[in-house]
């Protein structure tokens, strides 16, 4: 008999053969991490099962690795298994689309049989949707169903977990159903997975669908079967075929008997870097709780209170909190609730109740925050609405008034801020990584079976804890696979989660130079520092002992409520407007979503109606719907360079046309080669600026999943091109850029410099469209016109020289005149600044952030938070060369050093820096643009940027900026 | 006590004191390369050690001070420094660091600025770190590149290559477990010998030693097995070095592969280049454009007198530098300079039409130019050579050992499949 045991990232699977290799046995389990125990009951019970009989026997799959190498047991790799597999049962397969726990593949066979597996990015797989699942609270296995009923598609990032996680959550906040979100999840996955793995090769032919989410998701292979045009099939065994392929390969006879006997020993290995333990003992633990207990608040008694009170609540991403307080900040009455999905039912619950148990409370005032401030705030009529940041820091003050740091680490997010002279100085915030936070735990004690606190209570004694590094949830995922691999205990797991967390929120997102850096006064806060093998990792990280309030949880709600009560003293409020009994009766919420149909990008929004006729709306990019106005752009040089963009029309011309992709440094040098080409007669068509559909269209040919967003969007707009039928692309190499005098060298950035040979080598010219993508150089003005002759020629035989030359000399003309008209509508935007009284904002990035799809109208959100936009290059011109501690060799970086250092003595400017996320420089020039902007007593602020659509975050961010420089002013004017 | 003297911007210039007194840090990439350097450096009165320490803590001090999104490859060597300072093996008033600076459009050239900042900010600003380089990037007084300096670098770079092509296609295949080890040790002995005394690095004695190597490789007693042949490219440093890469070239040894890693030599020939093909896209000094073409055509004699000794033997070697360049007609422009640049998608060409038609393609996560001309390049290599079988891998502080050698285990299951047809 042939076994072929299939070792999974989430689940066992094993099959048995008979000389006829026919299945004689399967099996299907998950093995919540006990895979060698697992392992050895499945392979006992095929022993027991099939007494007498001769075995042999093939480990597969990426956890059977290390087993197979220990019991000296044959080993296929998977992919190889399921080609075998297919060859036997399905020959005329051409495509293989498998999908499992942690992995995902595309197999070509035919001829040169090709796979692709997720890299290190593990979007788009089975523990996607489980996640996803656990953040819809919906049990996985009613997914299917739900996304059955779907009316409509979000569009949903599925890169990783984690962006989607900040796509989601907004959505389920502004009331979407979930049913729709089901099937956009379904929807992101088939994209990540064709457009991850792909790779510009076809899925077409007959498509064969494996592994565990597409055999028990039918509307998943639906999903796939509507986006890829076909109709592909799941055949008999599809669970199997890994252990089916491994099966077919076991030539060498094994005793049985010895293989179980050497697994069972594997268990005992360990190979993994551990981690001292969190605690050594039971005596530490307790002096160390009996510590923690002395941060508290007073308390009071609700049912016997007579005074004033006031609420705050935190609409979080995963919980919701409120308190009552009273006069003398007491905490009345808190509640702590999960979020499951929207938090418009809870609040109301939460408000009944208090007015039912007690007729008679005083309410003077109230106050939200937190990802659902705009929902709760308008449904309930909520006085007032404060950033997340603010909200903390007060409460924070009330434990520790000197307090130099705050770290809140909750759900999905992570805020932290340093204190200095009594006034924000800085904030840190996880943008797009959620990795160090609490649902990261959460899901993952989930998926063993665990609540977070058994999962958590697990490590706080383990000997052996797993050194899982700091990095992202998908690396962690497999650094535990890797682990429990090894043989690691679900208490060596969970320590090794807490301190990752910890060293994550540490290393990743605050980045200090040095722990002394974050001061000796520190509160920490937020739900996932309730968990003590948290804190413990923590200050033991930090060597410092830290302050965690025993209302860690609740900080938001009671800054909010605090805050409430002083606004309120400040300003006479008698009695606050929330909602009262009588109201909440008649209260009532309806959800619509519609199309915005006032600007091109055709925000969907979600439009929620209240019982007294009061609206919110929300997923809108701008607040165009809300007010109906549009934003005027006159403040904003972001617009001002869109339009100068579009007003580069084609122009009919004798030697046909030519199409110039609008992305990455075409952005700057459209209105270069548009002069340059229609000077010699062609008719030069742009492409538009970037929306999602112009995305789509050139996903499936993208190499490189971990390249920067800008990068990606190009072959959408070579694709577009080619539709529009062009003659010719013309997307130049150009290792150098202008030379600004600036820096030391002029060179792009190696990705902008020569994507166009990724293009080259990665997407089909279709309709005989010709591709030039020759190398270029700007920087020598003086030879250009030669070079440019030469290279002509090779595709256009009557071009006479005199001809380039005059176009060359138009085309940098043309290139100085877009500088200077750029330049000059910024003084303008800063005059006018000036003379309103606004802020100015240098929203300073590179070029291609002008791209609508790319900033994800972060432009329009600041104008609408009353600000002035003007971009870097609007300030460089103004600064000569100067020394800065990095090579200053890339022409648009420069740009960044100069604008930042330019700001230092503008009392009204502000830096806010875009980074796309995967840009291998900006890890050099964030960090430069910081030290000059902090050197210069100003506060720097980085916003990171993906495919994500989300703008929740971002607001966040630059509403605590605004609050922090108000109380700077405060301070400055008191 | 060498007293720190700070040029106008603040960086310690490596005086003729410290030359005496300190001991100057290098982080090992190849081995045998570097160890002939090493030897060469105290021949000339340099305390030199080289830097092997690995595990989880050095790559711990590196994501501890540097920027985390950073390349691999500095990542570690911040991470070896640091390490190495806070061993306690060597007095931090007394030491110094060296790295390579290539300069071009890549971040590495930014790397001993990082690098500064990071020792700066782990609080040891007073550590000097030299910048090792032929292009004049800064200056220090006690660290001067001489003539026979440099001509002996070279030479090592030569002498490596030849070793490290030699050793890989013998020790697959020993008799004896160890002998090719063994030579290698000798010779890096041997030739450091010879350095000392000026000898090893004029072009009668390279081509003298250079048939001597062959002929001790060539008398190692082999038996002739069936074997995966794979080919290594990639990103510089972690294509070299062990500690980078996981130890690739053991594991592919233990799956039954001989391994063929291309040398330095091309990858120094392909930096010089670039100057001169950039004069040839977009025109502008010619003055540096002569210099560059004169140390080209130096190197070019040095890989000649090489290739004619191997070509004697039974040994394979790859293309030489020029003769790699018609093979990227089509594919990528030779302008593509920065990082590996056309090179890379040259060598797995060249490695294909040599018999390695199994790749591993290694590349930093995030690494820039390797977008390009690694992962980007792969498809289309494909499609021009179907026989071409490639697997790109990232290596990064996340990135799990057991992900990677199950991405290199497809590759290989696929190459033996093949392998049985033939």
């Amino acid at each position: 008999m042939k076994i072929g045991l299939d070792v999974g990232s989430t689940t066992i699977k094993s099959v048995v053969l008979d000389s006829a290799e026919k299945i004689v046995y399967k099996c299907y389990e998950r093995h919540f991490s006990q895979i060698t125990a697992k392992a050895v009951e499945m392979l006992t019970n095929i022993k027991n099962k099939f007494k007498n009989e001769a075995f042999s026997l093939v480990i597969t799959g990426s956890a059977g690795m290390g087993m197979a190498d220990y019991s000296k047991v044959d080993f296929v790799q998977e992919v190889y298994a399921t080609k075998v597999a297919a060859d036997k049962n399905i020959p005329d397969a051409d495509v293989i689309i498998e999908l499992g726990g942690e992995d995902a593949k595309i197999i070509f066979l035919g001829q040169t049989m090709e796979a692709r597996m997720n890299g290190t990015c593990a979007g788009g797989t089975g523990a996607f949707i489980d996640q996803m699942s656990t953040l819809l609270d919906v049990p996985i296995s009613k997914m299917n169903d739900l996304a059955a009923k779907h009316e409509r598609i979000y569009t949903i990032a599925s890169r990783c977990g984690v962006f989607a996680k900040s796509d989601i959550q907004p959505l389920l906040n502004q009331g979407a159903k979930k049913s729709d979100i089901a099937a956009s999840i379904f929807y992101a996955v088939v994209n990540q997975t064709i457009g991850g793995l792909a790779q510009g090769r076809p899925v077409e032919g007959n498509v064969v669908y494996l592994g565990g989410p597409l055999t028990f998701m039918p509307e998943l292979r639906k999903a796939f079967d509507n986006t890829l045009g076909l109709k592909g099939i799941c055949p008999e065994n599809s669970l199997y075929y890994v252990s089916l392929g491994a099966a077919y390969c076991a030539k060498k006879e094994v005793d049985i008997d010895e293989v179980i006997q050497k697994l069972s020993h594997y268990i005992s290995v360990s190979e993994w870097n551990t981690l001292p333990p969190l605690f050594e003992n039971k005596e530490e633990y307790e002096k160390f709780v009996e510590r923690h207990k002395k941060a508290d608040v007073k308390y009071g008694n609700i049912n016997t209170y007579k005074g004033k009170t006031y609420i705050g609540i935190d609409a979080g991403s995963t919980t919701i909190k409120a308190v009552v307080i009273g006069e003398e900040k007491e905490i009345l009455h808190s509640v702590y609730l999960p979020n499951s999905g929207n938090p418009v039912p809870i609040i109301q619950k939460f408000l009944t109740e208090l007015y039912e148990k007690h007729p008679d409370i005083n309410i003077v005032s109230s106050c939200v925050t937190g990802y659902g401030e705009d929902i709760i705030k308008n449904a309930f009529h909520v006085d007032l609405g404060l950033v997340e940041t603010m909200a903390h820091f007060t409460a924070a003050k009330y434990f520790m008034p000197d307090v130099e740091f705050i770290i809140d680490i909750g759900g999905q997010d992570m805020k932290c801020f340093k204190i200095k002279n009594g006034v924000i100085d800085n904030i840190y915030l996880n943008e797009a990584c959620s990795s160090g936070c609490g649902s990261f735990l959460q899901t993952f004690a989930n998926t063993l079976c665990y609540s977070v606190e058994e999962f958590s209570k697990l490590g706080l004694f383990s000997k052996n804890a797993v050194d899982l590094g700091s990095r992202c949830t998908v690396f962690m995922n497999s650094s535990v696979k890797q682990a429990q691999k090894d043989g690691a205990t679900t208490g060596d797991i969970s320590a090794g989660l807490s301190t990752s967390i910890v060293k994550n929120a540490i290393y990743k997102v605050i980045r200090p130079s040095s722990i002394d850096e974050l001061g000796k006064k520190i509160v920490v806060q937020g739900g996932t520092f309730l968990n003590d093998a948290v804190l413990r990792a923590f200050e033991r990280e930090l060597g410092v002992n830290v302050v965690r309030p025993v209302i860690a949880g609740l900080m938001g709600a009671y800054g909010c409520a605090i805050y409430a009560a002083d606004t309120a003293n400040h300003t006479g409020q008698k009695s606050s407007l929330i909602l009262t009994l009588k109201e909440l009766k008649t209260f009532s919420h309806s959800v619509k979503t519609v199309n915005c149909g006032l600007c091109s990008n055709k925000c969907r929004l979600t439009v929620n109606t209240f019982g007294d006729g009061s609206k919110y709306i929300g997923g809108n990019r701008c607040e165009r719907p809300v007010t109906k106005r549009a934003s005027t752009g006159e403040l904003n040089i972001y617009k001002y360079k869109q339009e100068l963009l579009k007003s580069l029309t084609p122009v009919k011309g004798n030697r046909g046309t030519i199409g110039l992709p609008l992305g990455l440094n075409m952005y700057e040098m459209a209105p270069f080669w548009y002069r340059f080409f229609t000077e010699l007669g062609f008719e030069v068509i742009i492409s538009p600026l970037s929306d999602r559909s112009i995305f789509l269209k050139g996903q499936a040919t993208i190499p490189s999943d971990t390249v920067c967003f800008p990068a990606k969007m190009l072959h959408g707009h070579v694709k577009y091109l080619m539709e529009k039928g062009v003659d010719a692309i013309f997307y130049p190499c150009m290792s150098f850029n202008f030379d600004e005098n600036l820096g030391d060298n002029n060179y792009n950035c190696p990705v902008v410099a020569y994507y166009p040979e990724i293009i080259a080598a990665n997407m089909k010219m279709e309709n005989g469209v010709r591709f030039i993508n020759d190398y270029v150089g700007v920087h020598k003005r003086h030879d250009f016109p030669k070079k440019l002759a030469a290279i002509l020629s090779k595709y256009y035989s009557s071009i006479k020289y005199s001809e380039i030359k005059k176009a060359s000399d138009a085309a940098f003309m043309a290139h100085d005149s877009y500088l200077e008209k750029v330049r000059a509508k910024g003084d303008e935007i800063i005059k006018k600044a000036e003379d309103e009284g606004k802020r100015i904002i240098v929203l300073a990035g590179r070029p291609y952030h002008v791209d609508p799809e790319i900033n994800h109208g972060i432009d329009m959100l600041l104008e609408s938070l009353g600000l002035a936009v003007i971009s870097e290059d609007v300030l460089s011109g103004k600064m000569k060369r100067f020394h800065v501690n990095v090579l200053n060799q890339w022409t648009y970086h420069s740009r960044l050093y100069a604008a930042a250092k330019y700001i230092l003595d503008k009392k009204n400017m502000e830096l806010v820096q875009l980074v796309s996320f995967g840009c291998g420089l900006d890890a050099i020039t964030t960090d430069e643009v910081r030290s000059i902007l902090e050197n210069g007593g100003k506060i720097y602020t980085q916003i990171k940027i993906d495919e994500i659509t989300n703008l929740g975050t971002v607001k966040v961010r630059l509403r605590s900026l605004l609050a922090a420089l108000h109380q700077q002013e405060v301070k400055n004017n008191g | 006590m060498a007293e720190i003297i700070r040029d106008k911007y603040g960086r310690i210039i490596f005086t003729k004191e410290m030359k005496k007194e300190y001991t100057v840090l290098v982080p090992d990439m190849l081995p045998i390369h570097f160890n002939l350097m090493k030897n060469i450096f105290t021949a000339e009165g340099y305390k030199v050690e080289l830097l092997d320490n690995k595990g989880a803590n050095v790559k711990q001090l590196g994501l501890k001070y540097m920027h985390n999104d950073i390349c691999y490859p500095a990542l570690l060597v911040a991470g070896q420094f640091l390490d190495a300072i806070k061993s306690g093996k060597y007095d931090v008033n007394k030491i110094a660091f060296i790295i390579m600076q290539t300069g071009g459009g890549c971040r590495a050239s930014n790397y001993i600025h990082l690098l500064r900042k990071a020792i700066k900010k782990a609080g040891y600003p007073n550590i000097p770190i030299i910048s090792f380089n032929i292009s004049g990037l800064e200056k220090n007084s006690g660290f001067k590149l001489t003539l026979p300096i440099i001509r002996k670098t070279l030479a090592s770079v030569i002498y490596g290559d030849l070793i490290m092509l030699l050793s890989n296609q013998t020790r697959p295949y020993e008799v004896k477990k160890g002998e090719s080890d063994r030579l290698i040790k000798k010779w890096v002995s041997d030739l450091s010998k010879q350095f000392r005394v000026s000898k090893g690095y004029g072009f009668k004695q390279m081509r003298e030693n250079f048939d001597k190597i062959i002929r001790n490789f060539s008398d190692i007693k082999i038996e002739k097995k069936e074997k995966i042949k794979v080919g290594i490219v990639g990103e510089i440093y972690v294509k070299y070095a062990k500690f980078a890469n996981n130890d690739l070239e053991k594991f592919l040894e233990e799956h039954n592969c001989e391994v063929m890693v291309p040398g330095l030599l091309g990858f120094l020939m392909f930096k010089v280049d670039a100057r001169i093909q950039d004069h040839l896209l977009y025109g502008g000094n010619i003055i540096r454009n002569v210099l560059a073409k004169k140390l080209l055509h130096f190197l070019e004699k040095i890989e000649n007198a090489f290739m004619e000794a191997v070509e004697k033997s039974r040994f394979t070697q790859l293309s030489a530098y020029e003769h790699t360049k018609p093979l990227v007609n089509g594919l990528i422009g030779l302008g593509n300079r920065m990082g590996e640049g056309w090179f890379l998608p040259a060598e797995m060409i060249d490695l294909v039409n040599y018999g390695y038609e199994n790749i591993v393609c290694t590349q930093p996560f995030g690494c820039l130019p390797t977008h390009i001309c690694g992962k980007g390049m792969v498809h289309k290599i494909k499609t021009m050579y179907p026989n071409a079988n490639i697997v790109p891998v990232d290596y990064d502080t996340g990135a799990t050992k057991v992900n990677q050698e199950n991405r290199i285990k497809l590759m290989l299951s696929v190459a033996a499949e093949k392998l049985q047809n033939e």
